[in-house]
């Protein structure tokens, strides 16, 4: 088949502009917020999927609604990866960035690989306001100082051809531009304009078509560059939503029918679609007064009849923990989602950071055990939901799943999953109890009992959240307490009888083991290709199953002669001055690790709001092979 | 019910007689106001014949809420100040289920005072009962916010010196209050009377009842005790009626419309009265688990149909870009390819 300029049914490189094949491109789209650098970015990747790419996104966005227009904090907008290969992460460093303003692009320099593609909107040069015109100069003087290739773009001038008011179409004229660079089909391009704005108005299709074209032409009459990133080879069906959007539907699909939750960044999506969606599989989405009745709305649902879901990010999880602890002590299914973000207090909202893992396993009341589970992959986010109501309402407890701010907002395709009935939760199981059963009966091995759910005859207990025996009576006895807290806890060790070891990524012995958890794992694996390919003998492992942890992990763990965590949480710095490894905080995942399995191991990572880079955890793996103890950031 | 049809169910082996719903002995203090409360409770279940396994009672933490350890139907004794949130997520998708809630003034009032706000506004079907003792009991002695002003107590030694909160104005306030009533524990028959008309009442049934604590606080309702005058019995077709005996114990009554929310509101705000019975009643706020009910059930294979259609919006088929006009052309060693071919996994590389 024969690429044709769709415009003018000439093939890519008629002009003698040859397109560059490369294996991947990472491409940024900034802009102020509310001028659609999200909408083109996201476009720009779907036409990317359809066109057979392995793509990856990153959202940019400020920490406010409204920030001032022109601002470096202000930069909202998407960084796209894409490949000829699956992606898993949005990688180091920016190849080609599309900015509105020079100010937006000016907080994010330091993205940019040295010699990049800078596209820059023009008009700044002739403001009326002298200061503008003067800032966009000298920025334009940086650029092509620091070796950057800018090149200026008359965005608004012919958007202006095309519409009145340009600043809402410039994001299709980029779109329009992205897909004469990339050799995209425009076709493809077409379509998505036609859905995204279908909806609401023929005339807004048209001028927004018009803008694609105008974008495209102008790419193939000023552009002296083209790329060509051939199709990954994906063939099958694949789903494009973000990691929230994935739980969402992934709660859907576990025949859950109760979603509890307060709205907070960055879960709060999840729950948005979810609004619109659940219905259609019978499932209400309650928006309580505050965190802990999301929690306890929850649990009431749970204990009703079927599992029910809260979600929630890292505040509102601290808040909930009372009621896990109930739901522990009283075993009530339930599915918590905590969308990690920065912390601690209200930290930072919409940024990226693995800093629950220890609250999630250890928070609440006492001994509270609950299984804790981390989704590393948009993929995961779907199915680790249908997992948890599954282990929740097997073992009747709470079932934590980590996400964080990197998976909430990422979008990266994955196989269209087929439905199971199996997926489902039963119907409420509204059957006699038998006689003589008790609404404790813990099984001796595995701490296993059957749950009575209100409505079944012959089951009338009071569940309490003081401690309490087999038939639920109150009870304070020495005897009584150290046995149920003892069948609680022999739950955990039950479930992780029947979970197998995760799969090392490399070789199965080395020099060096790298342990992640959660969003980090794309990124991590491809710095292990990388050290790999250096002729380094590094492997990585990657946990789903916090608590409990997966089986044969120490088996795993000795046949490296090194292991470093890594993760999106603090670990105290050894060559900060006072630090010492008899006082030394070790990351969230770290203290597990080691004090499960005597196994010294360094743990290494940032708390710099943004997804782990490759690059960063190439560096820091380099340094301890170095055999230096000493980190750098 | 009347006898014939008791008669019926019991020859049937169908009627649930007083002790079908008896559940442990209860613990409170000899004299407290809970023992009568749940003395109401047990005849009302009775009465209504509630099947015990599609009845819940569901607490918070205070004595009050020990409650649904001495009935014999299922019961939700669970966290201080969270009996409502808990009994609205029992409620929201079964109502088949007889929801009854009891809870104190610290727990209703105070630590769970948030979700008493907005349990009132989402007006679910429910029957809560409230035991005022205006004191916290089980942790001994403490003000609580109903406490009278001046209250010494182990943590007011010098005297409480907040002005109490009124909890019948405060839920009177709440949008979409549906049913406030007060009754005292120490007069059985209206106590009943009213618990009866507040579980019969479609929504979110709020009763104060004045609970006497014999332990901390022994003489706070002495005056209402010894002078039956002083307790204004709010009577109406709609509320509850008193017979001829009690009627001449409680002289003092008053008809009131529980239609009316202006008088209810006089009669709850003025600090001289007393008021007993049903202070307002509305029968057409909505109830939110039916606002939010869908009408049907749904199998597995609708919710995979609907799946599949929500997939749908989301789906990427990959076209097919095989032999692309591309492959004729030479690869240019270009600049502007910068370093990007040194980050292919093993399975990445140029497909050439």
């Amino acid at each position: 088949m024969t690429q044709h300029n769709p415009l003018n049914g000439r093939a890519f490189s008629s002009d003698g502009k040859h397109p560059v094949e490369l294996s991947e491109h990472i491409v940024e789209v900034i802009s102020d917020s509310g001028e659609g650098a999200q909408k083109c970015a996201q476009s720009f990747a779907t036409v990317a999927a359809k066109m057979g790419n392995g793509v990856w996104t990153v959202e940019i966005i400020p920490a406010e609604i409204q920030p001032p227009a022109r601002s470096m904090a202000g930069a909202s907008g998407n960084r796209i990866r894409l490949g000829s290969h699956r992606v898993t992460n949005g990688g180091d460093q920016a190849d080609l960035v599309v900015a509105f303003n020079e100010q937006v692009l000016l907080g994010r320099l330091h993205e940019i690989k040295p010699g990049g593609i800078i596209l820059l909107e023009n008009k700044w040069a002739g403001d009326p306001d002298a200061g503008i015109a003067q800032s966009y100069l000298e920025v334009l003087q940086r650029l092509q100082r620091d070796g950057f290739r800018a090149h200026e773009v008359p965005m608004e001038e012919e958007c202006r051809k095309c519409v009145p008011d340009a600043r809402r179409g410039k994001n299709m004229f980029v779109l329009g531009l992205l897909n004469r660079i990339y050799g995209q089909d425009l076709e493809i391009s077409r379509q998505q304009v036609v859905q995204a704005f279908g909806k609401k108005a023929e005339k807004l299709v048209d001028s927004n078509l018009k803008l694609l074209e105008a974008g495209y032409r102008w790419a193939e009459d000023h552009l002296d560059f083209q790329f060509f990133i051939p199709p990954a080879g994906i063939t099958e069906p694949q789903i494009v939503v973000n990691g929230n959007t994935a739980l969402a539907l992934g709660i859907m699909a576990s025949g859950m029918e109760v979603c509890a939750m307060y709205p907070i960044t960055p879960a709060t999506s999840a729950s948005h679609y979810l609004s619109e969606a659940f219905e259609k599989v019978g499932g209400l989405v309650h928006q309580a007064e505050d965190e802990l009745a999301a929690c306890c709305f929850a649990i009431g649902a749970s204990y009703a009849g079927k599992c029910a879901v809260t979600i929630t990010s890292g505040p509102g999880y601290a808040l909930k923990q009372e009621a896990l602890g109930l739901a522990c002590m009283a075993e009530i299914p339930l599915v918590v989602v905590n969308v990690q973000r920065g912390g601690p207090s209200t930290g930072q909202p919409t940024k990226v950071e693995q800093g629950d893992l220890l609250s999630a396993c250890f928070g609440s009341q006492g001994d509270a055990p609950k299984v804790v589970l981390a989704a590393a992959s948009i993929e995961d986010c779907f199915h680790l939901m249908i997992a948890a109501r599954k282990i929740a309402e097997t073992y009747r407890l709470p079932v934590v799943v980590l996400s964080d701010a990197n998976l909430a907002t990422a979008q990266q395709p994955f196989p269209r999953p087929k439905f199971q009935e199996e997926w489902v939760a039963p119907p409420i199981d509204q059957s006699p109890v038998s006689e003589g059963a008790a609404p404790y009966d813990w099984d001796a091995r595995t701490g296993l009992s059957e749950r009575f759910i209100p409505g079944r005859p012959g089951g009338m207990h009071t569940l309490t959240g003081l401690a309490h025996d087999r038939n639920s009576c109150v009870a304070y006895g020495p005897e009584a307490n150290e046995e149920a807290i003892r069948h609680r806890s022999l739950k955990l060790v039950a479930l992780q009888h029947s979970l197998k070891p995760p799969r090392v990524h490399g070789a199965a012995q080395g020099e060096l083991l790298i342990v992640g958890w959660g969003s980090t794992r794309g990124a991590i694996e491809e710095a292990v290709d990388r050290l790999h390919a250096g002729g380094l003998a590094v492997s990585s492992l990657h946990l789903t199953f916090i608590q409990p942890l997966h089986g044969g992990l120490k088996e795993i763990l000795t046949k490296f002669t090194k292991v470093m965590v890594v993760e999106g949480n603090w670990s105290d710095r050894l060559d900060d001055e006072l630090v010492n490894e008899e006082n030394r905080r070790y990351s969230d995942l770290g203290w597990l690790l080691r004090a499960r399995f005597l196994i010294d191991m360094d743990c290494w990572g940032e708390v710099k709001g943004q997804p782990i880079k490759p690059g960063a955890i190439e560096a820091a793996a380099r340094l301890r092979l170095g055999k230096t103890d000493r980190q750098t950031a | 019910m009347d006898l014939i049809d008791q008669f019926r169910r019991a020859n049937a082996g169908q009627f649930h007689p007083i002790e079908d719903y008896q559940g442990r002995d209860a613990r409170w203090c000899v004299g407290c106001g809970d023992h009568t409360i749940l003395t109401a409770l047990l005849r009302l279940c009775r009465d209504e014949q509630l099947p015990p396994e599609k009845t819940v009672f569901v607490s918070g933490i205070g004595c009050s809420s020990r409650m649904p350890h001495y009935l014999k139907t299922y019961g939700f004794h669970g966290l201080h100040g969270r009996a409502l949130p808990v009994a609205e997520g029992i409620a929201i998708r079964r109502p088949d289920l007889h929801v009854i809630v009891s809870t104190g003034d610290g727990d209703c009032c105070s630590i769970g005072a948030g979700h008493w706000i907005h349990a009132i506004r989402y007006n679910m079907n429910m029957t809560v009962l409230m035991h005022d003792n205006c004191v916290y009991g089980l942790t001994k002695m403490q003000a609580s916010p109903t406490s009278p002003q001046g209250l010494k107590s182990n943590t007011s030694p010098r005297g409480a010196v907040l002005a109490p909160l009124n909890p019948l104005i405060t839920a009177l306030s709440v949008s979409n209050a549906s049913f406030v009533a007060q009754a005292p524990d120490w007069i059985p028959d209206i106590l009943y009377s009213i618990i009866a008309q507040g579980f019969r009442h479609k929504g979110f049934s709020f009763i104060r009842i004045l609970q006497r604590c014999p332990n901390f606080l022994p003489d706070l309702f002495d005056p209402l005790l010894q002078d039956p005058t002083k307790t204004l019995v709010l009577t109406h077709p709609n509320g509850i009626q008193l017979d001829e005996s009690s009627a001449r114990i409680y002289r003092n009554h008053f008809a009131h419309d529980p239609a009316d929310m202006n008088r209810a509101r006089e009669l709850a705000s003025n600090p001289d009265i007393t008021p007993v019975g049903v202070l307002y009643r509305n029968e057409q706020v909505p109830c939110y688990e039916d606002l939010r009910r869908l009408g049907q059930s749904f199998t597995p294979a609708m919710i995979g149909h609907a799946l599949d259609k929500e997939f749908d919006k989301f789906t990427v088929q990959p076209q097919c870009h095989e032999g692309s006009a591309l492959d004729d052309l030479e690869l240019e060693a270009c600049a502007l390819s910068g370093s990007n071919d040194r980050t292919v996994p093993a399975s990445g590389g140029l497909h050439r």
